[in-house]
């Protein structure tokens, strides 16, 4: 069955030259775009057609183009990644928008995200997050036995689910305070629910948080408009976890 | 420990302790107000309320809710600020009914609205019992005690004003929903919850909201239609 057509769609994208300069949205209009259409597809057509006229085309991230990566972001119609549930905007497709809508694209607001340039943030933040303490920095040794170490089924599914966070900054986007917290709740429970992050459990725990805290994230207020959003339908239940993590080093100081 | 408390975690645990303590403070606050509607005589209800004055242990409390109670409010507007910092520029566009309730992320409105009716609320009994005084508090005796007749206050404002039997519905509903979302979350902000956990403790919480906005809501409701 051949793709319907959207004959003309108003695109109300934000446009800023680089991250000191003042930004403004602006309407563009594009003509035949196939529902089969990615949504990334749909701004690489809009951007030849800016690039025939003259206009500087919009930047935006995008890498694997498959949802895993966590390169792409973009507040769509008022939610990041757009109108479809857990997929990233370059797993969204043309077929969720109609006929002469505008769509309104914005970048992913918060102070610990700047604007680089358009619809481009510096996610850096998260990466600062990770090194303060998410990891695990025992030295390893040889090849171990796989069942020196016994993990449970339950523990290890559990560890995997919150592995899954791409660090795509979804989260930060769609929650109304900007936090950080079920990103950094995925990092920390990955480790804290399997042996071998046990033992940097404590440190790891209080060096996020603070860490979060220093580079100006909100606070959780259990809205739970993360995990509706997040790609990966990370659970808030991760974020439970990381209050208890916290707490425990904390009170155990 | 300062440290602690201006924490994006340590400030949601104070808020999540000072929240559940006020919660028990509501279900025991509502126990009392519901002897109104088994006596119209007023003995039950004065002697219920001539318990808790002259209780020691709510003596000790008293100051200790007062305290929770400000805390709550405090850090409430702390958080809120920080959180608010959080932002500099605002979305154009939002669609947040998409992913959160309304009350989860109007906590800080109910519960600005809730300390409105917390004014006029102790303005109305609380104010009169404790420091203007009212005549309609005559000491009268019960069961060989001397007491307030803090029933025929209460049952006076209740019987002859039908705004504040109104006001005081709408305070209770607006509780109720403060509490559907604070309830679940004073929990999870203490690290009490899990994928299990969270449907039972919101069940709870709707249960909880419900209770407390119907159970204050039906003392008004029955001196309108009773008197």
């Amino acid at each position: 069955m051949a793709d319907k057509i959207l004959k003309k769609l108003n695109i109300e994208v934000w446009r800023q030259n680089n991250a000191k300069s003042k930004g403004k949205f602006e309407t563009y209009t594009i003509e035949n775009i196939s529902t089969g259409t990615s949504f990334l597809e749909m701004l690489d057509i809009l951007n030849n057609d800016l690039i025939e006229k003259g206009i500087d085309p919009i930047a935006f991230d995008h890498d694997c183009r498959e949802g895993i990566c966590g390169t792409c972001s973009l507040y769509i119609n008022g939610r990041p990644h757009g109108p479809d549930s857990a997929v990233t905007t370059c797993q969204l497709h043309m077929r969720k928008f109609k006929e002469g809508e505008t769509i309104t694209i914005e970048p992913w607001r918060a102070k610990a995200f700047p604007v680089i340039k358009d619809l481009v943030v510096n996610r850096s933040a998260f990466e600062q997050i990770l090194q303060a303490g998410g990891f695990v920095s025992v030295n390893t040794g040889g090849v171990p036995d796989g069942n020196a170490i016994l993990i449970s089924h339950e523990d290890a599914e559990e560890a995997m689910d919150a592995a899954s966070c791409i660090g795509c900054g979804a989260c930060v986007a769609a929650c109304k305070n900007s936090s950080a917290m079920l990103f950094v709740s995925a990092k920390v429970s990955h480790l804290a629910k399997l042996p071998q992050g046990r033992v940097e459990a404590k440190r790891r725990a209080r060096n996020m948080v603070a860490k979060m805290d220093e580079l100006g994230f909100g606070g959780c207020t259990n809205t739970q408009a993360c995990e509706a959003e997040c790609p990966k339908s990370i659970s808030i239940s991760n974020i439970a976890r990381l209050n208890r993590e916290y707490l425990a080093a904390r009170f155990s100081e | 420990m300062s440290k602690f408390l201006y924490a994006s975690i340590g400030r949601k645990f104070l808020m999540s302790v000072t929240g559940i303590f006020l919660l028990l403070f509501i279900l025991v606050h509502l126990t009392l107000n519901l002897l109104l509607v088994f006596d119209d005589s007023g003995a039950l209800y004065n002697q219920g309320a001539h318990f808790m004055v002259t209780n020691p242990a709510i003596k000790v409390m008293e100051p200790i809710l007062a305290l929770g109670f400000l805390i709550h409010i405090l850090w409430s507007l702390f958080i809120t600020w920080q959180n608010w910092r959080a932002r500099p520029v605002r979305y154009k566009k939002q669609d947040l009914a998409a992913a959160s309730s309304w009350a989860s992320r109007n906590m800080l409105i109910l519960g600005s609205l809730i300390l409105v009716f917390l004014v006029i609320h102790l303005a109305n009994f609380f104010w009169k019992i404790k420091v203007s005084g009212s005549p309609l508090l005559e000491e009268e005796i019960v069961a060989g005690s001397n007491m307030h007749n803090t029933y025929a206050l209460v049952s006076t404002l209740f019987k002859e004003s039908l705004p504040f039997c109104l006001l005081y519905i709408l305070g209770a509903c607006l509780l109720g929903l403060h509490i559907t979302h604070g309830f679940w979350s004073a929990f999870q902000t203490i690290g009490f919850n899990n994928k299990n956990w969270l449907k039972r403790l919101k069940r709870v919480a709707w249960v909880y909201a419900i209770v407390v906005a119907a159970g204050f809501s039906v003392i008004p409701l029955y001196f309108i239609f009773k008197f």
